[in-house]
């Protein structure tokens, strides 16, 4: 319901016990990652390390969610074991309105569990189980199993769970989120690993009254035509995300062989357009988005010498494309999905799992590691060998495989080959478009390219001015900032101008939030890293590596003596940020 | 030809509505059409209390269903009603007048289909076949559908 306080479940998962909170702030941080930051400012315990049984692990929804279309992510935070810096993930899938049908603003999940347990709320249901019997198993089956547990509400609830991954606590953890969605990044998996809880589940089944009069009703069909009906979301409806691929490639910007070229004519057999003719099933949508972006690929194998076959269903985007694809030299579409669905099982971000075993492959080849290592020799293309490593990554099966799950630089401290380690701060995203996104990236809140607009930048911009492209990042900032705390799907920029969310925020009773928004977000801005600086955060603790002053774009050679003044300038602004904001103080809790 | 002179000469009985589902292998799972229903029908913010409501089936990869009134005629849910809350409805379906149910659940429990939700206040919602829904399902896989009027079995 609409009420100005967040509403927040802190579950202690070492009692099973839970405890209902009402905090104030709202007009100061919205929700989502205003929210989120809020709550770790909190409850975090910033000078304890990330696998603290005391340490937080926080999901947070928004103001606007399930009140208008595309409003369907919600914000996962944490302190990392990446960086052992406070972090965010997002998610959608039917998470986010899960959350809001269970009246909550906010689950906030403490302690560590006896055994390995699922956790199910509901708006009336606070319930753990043991769930040992699932150790070990793969979030596909884990998903299955956890629906077999708990009954209720069968075919319309939100099921979170990890992997073997996050069971051994690896960097590289992701949550499945729903199946087809994840909170991938900086090792939320290992979080939930670290509780002992193996599944969330979250039943909302409540509802509220919508607000009296035409107007709400209004809006909301205004916005849902907007992003039904005209060309601002089609790129997403119709090819996604992987629409990028031929775009990104025509301009030297996509990722290939561990970044050692960023254009190859093989785009032409992995283009979005091959992915969609060769192996789109069908498509699929978060609750509450009418776009319908997930793209879900099939690969079918043959069992038996008969004509007997089964088939596999696997969620495929641009960056999952990027990470088992391009860089990894693997160019047939069924491979890649291959390889995504043997990380998907394991509980991998597909990212980092792509670029770490990208980095393998370059350091087998100059004779750093070897079969030894790697079980099986690695080599550019080679996907058969990519799916092996991919299992063997996620299960941690030899120390080589444990050491790179933290991290590619973690292992490259030991094995040699930082150089050519393609981490910005966390394992690349695909974007390899110039230095404003190498060095925004490797500074950027979650290290994920849409922390900032660098990569769209650097593909409009070739001039070298460091203040005009720093000013840019920090101007950006805050409007990204304030949508996540929405929690709205990024992708719905375009839609959700902020006079647009003033309205629907007014539109719904929050007038208040609605007539601060340029304050709340700069707030919020600040407050995110001012919470992350409290963890640790310094810009000197992330460097460039080689590899990325060594790639030509559209423009040509990167310019080293300009990333590095970028990245130093933006360093310097993010620090002036974290200096000139007080923590939201969110008032007694009221229980 | 012949006139017919078996069939009664009175105006043709009003053409009802119904809503159908003949697409439904093309759903998505957005919820938009719950959404609508509660928003509109209803006035609440639901994906549940709805007269439509979209489930999956044995997870996210095996496709949805959409739970809903079939517009049974006869409607078992109305001959369970022991209060009159419930009556046939022309053209099939069913016609609820909210201050006579008694939240029994009879309703419920005759439905074949759990075309009825009930809140957790007893509250039941069902689909009106008003297809204010359609237009909110991205996919095109609703359709309100005319069929004949049957007097006899109104309300």
């Amino acid at each position: 319901m609409i009420r100005q306080e967040f509403r927040i479940l802190r579950v202690d998962v070492s009692t099973g016990k839970g405890k209902i909170v009402l905090l104030g702030g709202r007009n100061e941080v919205a929700g989502g990652s205003g929210l989120a930051a809020m709550l770790y400012g909190r409850y975090g315990l910033p000078d304890k390390p990330w696998d603290d049984a005391a340490q937080p692990l926080i999901f947070a929804i928004g103001p606007l969610t399930g009140y208008f279309p595309l409003m369907s992510k919600m914000v996962c935070s944490f302190k990392s074991n990446y960086h052992n810096e406070y972090t965010e993930s997002h998610a959608g899938g039917r998470a986010a309105l899960s959350l809001r049908f269970t009246d909550l603003d906010a689950l906030v999940i403490v302690g560590r569990a006896k055994k390995l347990s699922c956790l199910a709320i509901g708006t009336q249901a606070l319930e753990l189980k043991d769930a040992s019997f699932l150790r070990g198993m793969d979030a596909e089956g884990s998903g299955k199993l956890i629906r077999k547990m708990f009954r209720d509400g069968g075919g319309h609830r939100s099921i979170m769970r990890i992997g073997p991954a996050g069971e051994g606590r690896l960097a590289m953890a992701s949550i499945n989120v729903d199946t087809y969605r994840h909170f991938g990044r900086m090792g939320g998996g290992a979080v939930m690993g670290a509780k002992n809880i193996k599944g969330i589940l979250i039943h909302g089944d409540c509802d509220f009254p919508v607000p009296a009069g035409k107007a709400y009703s209004a809006l909301y069909k205004d916005i849902y035509g907007k992003v039904t009906s005209t060309e601002m979301m089609r790129k997403y409806h119709n090819l996604g995300t992987p629409v990028n691929l031929a775009g990104l490639n025509d301009i030297a910007s996509l990722p290939w062989n561990n970044l050692q070229r960023t254009a190859d004519p093989a785009i032409a057999s992995i283009t979005g357009e091959r992915f969609a003719d060769e192996t789109l099933l069908r498509n699929g949508a978060c609750s509450g988005c009418p776009v319908g972006c997930i793209h879900i690929g099939f690969f079918r194998e043959k069992m038996a010498v008969d004509n007997r076959y089964h088939y596999h269903q696997v969620a495929y985007d641009y960056e999952p494309i990027f990470a088992a694809g391009t860089m990894l030299g693997v160019t047939n579409t069924f491979d890649v999905l291959r390889i995504l669905e043997a990380m998907e099982k394991a509980g991998l971000d597909a990212m980092s799992a792509g670029v770490a075993l990208a980095w393998a492959t370059e350091a087998t080849a100059r004779g750093l590691i070897a079969a030894k290592e790697t079980v099986l020799p690695l080599a550019f293309g080679d996907a058969q060998a990519y799916l092996q490593a991919a299992s063997h990554l996620g299960s941690g099966t030899t120390d080589f495989y444990k050491l790179l799950g933290q991290g590619t630089l973690r292992a490259a401290a030991v094995y040699g080959g930082s150089e050519f380690a393609c981490v910005l701060g966390q394992e690349m995203a695909g974007y390899a478009t110039g230095e404003l996104f190498f060095a925004a990236q490797t500074l950027g809140f979650r290290h994920s390219h849409l922390d900032t607009g660098a990569y769209s930048y650097d593909q409009k911009n070739s001039d070298k001015d460091v203040h005009k492209a720093v000013d840019f990042l920090i101007a950006d900032e805050p409007g990204r900032a304030f949508l996540t705390s929405m929690v709205g799907c990024l992708f719905a920029r375009a839609v959700y101008t902020e006079e647009q969310l003033a309205e629907c925020l007014a539109v719904i009773g929050f007038t208040g939030l609605a007539g601060s928004i340029p304050a709340a977000s700069e707030h919020i801005r600040r407050l995110r890293w001012q919470v992350r600086a409290a963890t640790g955060f310094s810009p000197e603790n992330f460097s460039i590596p080689k590899r990325f002053y060594q790639v030509t774009t559209w423009k040509g050679p990167v310019d080293g003596g300009y990333m590095d003044s970028l990245k130093a300038e933006y360093g310097r602004k993010i620090l002036e940020l974290i200096g000139t904001v007080g923590i939201t103080d969110s008032g007694p809790e009221k229980e | 030809m012949i006139a017919d002179t078996s069939l009664p000469n009175k105006p043709e009985a009003p053409k009802m509505k119904q809503l159908t589902t003949p697409r439904l292998d093309q759903c998505i799972g957005c919820q938009s059409c719950a959404l609508a229903c509660a928003r509109l029908v209803y006035k609440k913010l639901s994906w549940h209390t709805a007269g439509i409501r979209i489930h999956s089936a044995g997870g996210l990869s095996t496709g949805f269903v959409a739970n809903r009134c079939l517009a049974c005629d006869p409607a078992p849910c109305a001959e369970a009603c022991p209060t009159g809350a419930f009556s046939s409805r022309r053209g099939g379906g069913v016609i609820v007048k909210a201050d006579l149910c008694i939240r029994c659940g009879k309703c419920l429990a005759a439905c074949p289909v759990e075309g009825i939700c009930r809140d957790t206040l007893g509250n039941v919602y069902v689909c009106l076949h008003c297809g204010r829904c359609v237009d909110f399902c991205p996919q095109n896989c609703l359709e309100m559908v005319a069929v004949a009027g049957d007097a006899e079995g109104a309300a």
